[in-house]
């Protein structure tokens, strides 16, 4: 048997000087785009990078059904503990993905670049793309550049649309709970939104906190094995809150949730304390929420707590008949209270 | 986590609760003055856990909510020009002017940016030499000792490019106006407890004795929130109107001397305006005559400002404790979070936002 390929010895040929930076005639389509792709792009993308340069890819797909999805990606600042703007736009089309059930199988990867931009940085933010398509087993099929002008952009801004493969007799939806489900979380709360806020200037408090981004099919794969579920939705922005009041609506159901079981790490809840945020509204991106049929909620837990990304988690919920559809919170002192959407942006409070 | 656990334990929070009961024999109206205590008794639902003789009434105290619509129409206009950059704590962005919010300002060019203290826009300044940056002061008692700490700073050190538009407003004379109204139902009230470790209570003795109205300092997690309450039933029960401190791990009679030094050294009281309730008497700080430089009404010509308020908004009611956010005919009809007709629906630590996000 030969050796597994080695992606941490890789060198490109030609390397970057340090300092050289994006152009706008790196867009031009001519002979400066090709020079990106050759020396930059596709050397950090590495196995993962597209097999062809024709004007669209051609991905073999068994018969049967489908699941596809797109998402573009901002995010301030671009390397964050925990992670960056690569992983997060892989992470971010496989878990839109693995939410429906589906095996992803390829990826495109759009990247508008501003003038200016560090071709070192979006070399090491593209094999970290790399690095997460592996962990996830996609390839990028499929991929584009351009570049405008500084000022136009912040950076660099990536997007991402992933195809997956739905395997039969599969149905997960938003509108798939049923009152009696269990709801289950795949761990802690908070960690992505903290961190990114912590690496932020000027917030005047410290963490060693990272992100939680990562990929989740494997997790997923893992809970579809151990039993019936119904709903799957990855808590991202919005937070845990928003997820569950979207699928609520969805679904036509209520939901009861305990305040006391939801898993919350130590740092997340104080930056959360201090800054006047409520956690149950602060993003994830390696985390996910699930509506599951009772009968196999602790077989389908004890398959996540198996898992690494899975490890802390826990049931939090219970989905139940309610006409009006409310999500309601039973704090940790025996109050109780209803959850509703975040409305625009988390604002810090003033004191 | 050490220091809040033990505040929101369920059994000292049920053992408090328990006490209250015992202690209520008739129906008493309590007023918490500080919007952070709002959203903590709904938050928790800690409210509906109280027996059915306490009513609580929410209080005046939300910076955001009070800061009057002619100094968020000032800050819309400074913020539009294109020399400036205009920084503000983030619950003020998204306060409606009479004609549009500081994201509006920001979404057709304005630098507006949400800063965490106001040293940081201090900062600002110091690294962008060619623009004009601006602080939006506002707050009570609590924001102003780093705000004056800033404008004192910025003498210090020269800065030419960096003012503050102020706006402060101060609990005392609040609690006169709602005691004195003569629609005031309020039988005793929760003091700030932040406000407090600033400025001590001995400000507050007066008013007790003055109005017979027990004023309890009390904290914001659920059992300091419970004592504060049980002190206040206890004193309304035995007719006793003092000041009692029931946040004592925190806070003294005479206060944080270095801040209040600071305060003092920046600002002067004022009379101040407070939206939807009017002016009150020497309830406001202004920047002090030496420190005019740094003044951006004087240094902003944005020629006058001709606020108005929304027709339907019951903000002022609302603010004195006279009527509930639901009493509002706009409450989450014309009046949501994401499009506040006034303040009190925008902030943190909003009544309005609080019952919207914890009730409806």
């Amino acid at each position: 048997m030969s050796n597994p390929p080695n992606f941490e010895s890789f060198s490109c040929p030609t390397p970057l000087h340090p300092g050289e930076r994006i152009v706008l005639g790196h867009g031009s389509g001519g002979r400066l785009s090709r020079d990106l792709l050759e020396r930059v792009i596709l050397p950090a993308l590495g196995d993962t990078a597209p097999r062809s340069l024709d004007d669209s890819a051609v991905v073999e797909l068994a018969a049967g059904r489908a699941a596809f999805t797109t998402d573009s990606h901002v995010v301030r600042p671009l390397e964050f503990p925990g992670g960056d703007i690569g992983r997060l736009a892989v992470c971010g089309s496989v878990n839109d993905l693995a939410m429906v059930g589906a095996e992803p199988i390829a990826l495109s990867l759009g990247c508008i670049l501003e003038e200016g931009f560090p071709l070192e940085t979006l070399s090491r933010i593209l094999s970290s793309a790399r690095d997460a398509a592996h962990e996830a087993g996609v390839f990028f099929a499929a991929g584009d550049t351009k570049v405008v002008e500084r000022g136009k952009a912040d950076g660099l801004f990536l997007n991402t649309s992933g195809v997956g493969r739905l395997p039969p007799g599969v149905r997960i939806s938003g509108a798939g709970a049923k009152p009696g489900d269990v709801v289950i979380l795949s761990g802690t709360i908070g960690d992505h939104g903290i961190a990114v806020l912590s690496a932020r200037e000027g917030l005047g408090f410290e963490t060693d906190l990272k992100s939680d981004l990562a990929p989740l099919n494997g997790l997923v794969a893992a809970m579809l094995a151990a039993g019936d579920v119904h709903v799957l939705r990855d808590p991202t922005r919005g937070g845990l809150a928003t997820t569950l009041v979207e699928i609520a609506s969805q679904s036509g159901v209520g939901i009861d949730l305990e305040e006391g079981t939801i898993p919350l790490h130590g740092p997340v809840r104080a930056a959360c304390e201090m800054l006047g945020f409520d956690p149950l509204y602060v993003a994830n991106e390696g985390k996910l929420a699930a509506c599951v049929a009772e009968s196999d909620a602790e077989k389908i837990l004890a398959a996540m707590r198996a898992h690494p990304y899975g490890a802390e988690a826990a049931i939090i919920g219970r989905v139940r008949e309610d006409p009006r559809h409310r999500v309601r919170l039973r704090t940790a002192i025996g109050g109780k209270r209803i959850l509703d959407m975040l409305p625009g942006e988390m604002l810090p409070r003033i004191c | 986590m050490k220091y809040l656990d033990e505040y929101r334990d369920p059994k000292t929070t049920a053992e408090l609760l328990a006490q209250i009961r015992r202690t209520v024999t008739k129906p008493w109206t309590i007023m918490e003055i500080c919007g952070g205590q709002t959203h903590s008794f709904l938050r928790h639902g800690l409210d509906a856990m109280l027996p059915a003789p306490i009513e609580l009434v929410h209080g005046p105290g939300c910076p955001v909510c009070v800061t009057p619509l002619e100094q968020i129409d000032r800050a819309a206009a400074i913020a539009a020009r294109p020399e400036v950059i205009f920084t503000s704590f983030g619950d003020m962005l998204r306060v409606p002017g009479s004609e549009q919010d500081l994201f509006a300002v920001r979404a057709k060019g304005g630098d507006v940016r949400v800063v965490y203290s106001p040293l940081d826009a201090l900062a600002i300044a110091g690294a962008n030499p060619d623009k004009q940056v601006v602080f939006f002061a506002i707050g009570f008692e609590t924001t102003a000792p780093p705000n004056a700490m800033a404008v004192l700073q910025a003498r210090e050190r020269g800065l030419k490019n960096f003012s503050m538009l102020v706006s402060h407003v101060r609990v005392p004379p609040a609690i006169e106006a709602i005691l004195s109204a003569p629609s005031n139902r309020v039988q005793a009230f929760l003091a700030a407890g932040h406000v407090c470790t600033v400025m001590g209570y001995w400000e507050y003795e007066p008013l007790a004795a003055k109005f017979r109205t027990p004023i309890v300092v009390t904290g914001f997690e659920p059992v300091d929130l419970l004592r504060g309450l049980l002190a206040a039933v206890r004193q309304l029960e035995s007719g006793r109107p003092e000041v009692e401190n029931a946040y004592a791990r925190l806070v003294s009679r005479e206060g944080n001397r270095p801040a209040q030094d600071a305060i003092g050294r920046a600002f002067l009281e004022c009379d101040r305006a407070w939206r939807g309730i009017g002016v009150i008497p020497a309830s406001g700080w202004k920047l002090r005559d030496a420190l005019a430089e740094f003044d951006a009404e004087k240094r902003f010509d944005v020629g006058r400002i001709a606020p108005k308020e929304s027709p339907l908004c019951i903000a002022g009611e609302v603010l004195q404790g006279v009527k509930k956010p639901p009493e509002c005919p706009a409450f989450g009809k014309q009046c949501t979070p994401q499009c506040p007709l006034g303040a009190p629906m925008v902030s943190a630590e909003g009544a309005c936002a609080a019952y919207f996000r914890y009730r409806t």
